[in-house]
């Protein structure tokens, strides 16, 4: 144990935890750690301000390190090192089968969801490996939220329980009315939907669909948004909605969205990273991935020669 | 010599049309399609003639007299099957007491948590115990429960719930199996634990289908003998609700009718199989139309 923690934790003293900030505005944060999470206490907290105003503290930042990942004996990631910056967009683009979807879903540990599917190397949540061994999987997936291709809402569930699903399931249940409406608001859903909560989620349109899985992530306020390819079930004005989206909600989160759709990646990303059978090409500010890139990979690829 | 369809036969038949051996095959396809809907036609006939001689036989017999009343003392005639109801109701719910919550945990176990190859182990063992005589488990909880004690209905529902056990089992798995995977992550990427997923998501999605599998092990159950044979077999004439006790039911007292020689206990035998068979038929259709729904749902949220 120590000699892992000196491996991994150069900077930590205190074991493998995440400590939470202090926060006026919201509950203490879940630990990336095996302990149950604290309860969520503070008896006299003064209600929240709309977030419209970008938070004071900065989200977390994600540092892959030497990522490989495995489905049974193929190799689909062969060693990645990417960082993502805190409230910054990363977009991740490549052709198919390069492993965008695996890269990302390595970095909430959904990739170990599959079977005979695993994973080496490090995930770095602020430092913090999100592969160590003293760590829940559950607390990370709470820090690090997904929105999937396909909208996914619970079909049994309205949508105000869509909402409340993650906060309910992981023993939030104070102030649900309030946190629920937030995450709405935040997703740009609410004034489509405030007259009909009770209604069942599945009857909302596919971009609406989509914008309430993207509030069921917000609402349990995660650190880091992972999207995979959000859009790409969507027609162009749920997608330019999303995209708007975006655009807000790095103010909050650091996100990293994979797509298939340079023309997205290039109206939404601060920064972007090809991949290429595996392998990171390249990264760096967007506009230089599109308009000057080092690699001429990278350049055939962004001009439409391949992919 | 080798004959070919390929090209012009030898006497310049016309290709289209198909020469001697074409229409040979044909003549047999024919008639094996024919046979073929015959035995399915068989099928749905031996339903039709069950059910129907029942009908015939067991509907003169029906009556509010003979659902309510116990037999009649011996020497007299009249009386109904009231403690048998009774009792099928209670062993019946007994077992699907025992063996519902369990059969649910074992589709979970299989449909959720276990590797692959433990889930096929799992899968197969419950097959297996699905084909096992049911006379041999009615041995067994004799054995078990029974032998140097008494008959009770605890141990009728323990043998019925083993019976039940492997088909809630099954079809538990095959309906959570339905759930899409999509929904599990969505619920697991919340930071969810598995067990809450599986408790809170997938189980209320696939509640119709669970209720499905639940329903037709009920009418399994209703209608087994076996098992109640050594275990639930010497019952007293009268309406008993304690399961200390060995409780009547309904298939055995369609036995014990049956073995009388009087023609009014073989009517009665009738109508109590009547009884029977309008449970079971009645407990397939909500289970089908409860599938249906369900199934309906699941690929909805695809």
């Amino acid at each position: 144990m120590s000699t892992h923690e000196r491996q991994l934790e150069p900077r930590s003293t205190t074991g493998e935890q995440i400590e939470p900030r202090d926060m006026s505005d919201r509950p203490p944060r879940p630990q990336v750690s095996a302990e149950p999470s604290p309860a969520p206490v503070s008896a006299a907290r003064p209600p929240v301000p709309p977030l419209a105003v970008a938070r004071p503290e900065p989200a977390r930042e994600v540092s892959v390190e030497g990522l490989r990942a495995f489905y049974g004996a193929s190799e689909t990631l062969k060693g990645i090192d990417l960082k993502f910056e805190r409230n910054q967009v990363t977009a991740i683009i490549g052709p198919s089968g390069c492993g965008k979807s695996t890269l990302i879903r390595c970095i909430n540990r959904m990739h170990e969801e599959i079977s005979h599917a695993r994973a080496r190397g490090r995930v770095l949540l602020d430092g913090v490996d999100v592969y160590g061994e003293t760590v829940d999987v559950v607390a990370v997936r709470r820090l690090i939220g997904m929105v999937f291709q396909r909208p996914n809402p619970f079909p049994t569930m309205s949508i105000y329980d869509n909402v409340a699903a993650g906060l309910r399931l992981t023993g939030r249940r104070r102030d649900l009315d309030r946190r629920v409406e937030q995450a709405l608001r935040d997703a740009g859903l609410w004034e489509e939907v405030s007259d009909r909560l009770s209604a069942p989620g599945i009857g909302l349109s596919g971009g609406q669909q989509q914008r309430l899985c993207i509030a069921r992530s917000l609402a349990v306020e995660p650190e880091v948004l992972l999207m995979d390819e959000p859009c790409s079930a969507l027609d162009p004005i749920a997608t330019l909605r999303i995209e708007e989206l975006i655009a807000q909600l790095k103010q909050r989160v650091t996100i990293v969205i994979v797509t298939h759709n340079m023309q997205q990646a290039a109206r939404v990303a601060d920064r972007t990273a090809f991949m290429l059978d595996g392998r990171l090409v390249e990264v760096g500010p967007t506009q230089e991935i599109f308009t000057n890139p080092r690699d001429s990979r990278t350049e055939e690829y962004v001009t439409g020669k391949f992919g | 010599m080798p004959h070919t369809t390929a090209g012009p036969s030898a006497g310049g038949m016309p290709i289209l049309t198909g020469d001697a051996r074409l229409r040979r095959r044909r003549l047999l396809n024919r008639a094996m399609e024919l046979t073929a809907s015959l035995a399915a036609l068989i099928a749905v006939a031996v339903l039709a003639i069950v059910v129907g001689s029942v009908v015939i036989e067991g509907a003169s017999a029906v009556s509010l007299d003979f659902l309510i009343h116990n037999a009649a003392p011996f020497g007299q005639s009249g009386g109904g099957i009231a403690n048998a109801i009774v009792g099928t109701a209670i062993l019946v719910a007994l077992a699907t007491a025992m063996a519902v919550p369990v059969g649910v945990l074992i589709g979970i176990h299989t449909a959720e948590f276990a590797a692959p190859r433990t889930a096929a182990t799992v899968r197969l063992a419950l097959d297996i115990l699905n084909g096992v005589p049911t006379i041999v488990i009615g041995i067994f909880v004799f054995g078990l429960l029974v032998a140097g004690k008494a008959q009770s209905g605890w141990a009728g529902a323990f043998g019925l719930a083993i019976i039940m056990l492997p088909i809630v089992a099954r079809s538990a798995h095959e309906v959570l199996s339905l759930v899409p995977k999509a929904l599990k992550e969505g619920g697991l990427a919340l930071g969810v634990s598995r067990w809450r997923m599986v408790l809170r998501i997938v189980l209320p999605t696939a509640a119709g289908g669970l209720i499905t599998g639940a329903l037709l092990s009920v009418a399994r159950a209703a209608g087994e003998t076996a098992p109640l044979l050594f275990t639930s077999s010497i019952f007293a004439n009268e309406v008993s609700t304690n399961p200390s006790n060995a409780l009547a039911s309904i298939p055995f007292k369609i036995f014990l009718l049956a073995e009388e020689t009087s023609p009014s206990a073989h009517a009665e035998a009738w109508a109590a199989a009547l009884l029977l068979i309008v449970f079971v038929l009645l407990a397939n259709v909500i289970a089908r139309v409860l599938y249906a729904r369900t199934s309906g749902r699941i690929r909805r949220a695809q």
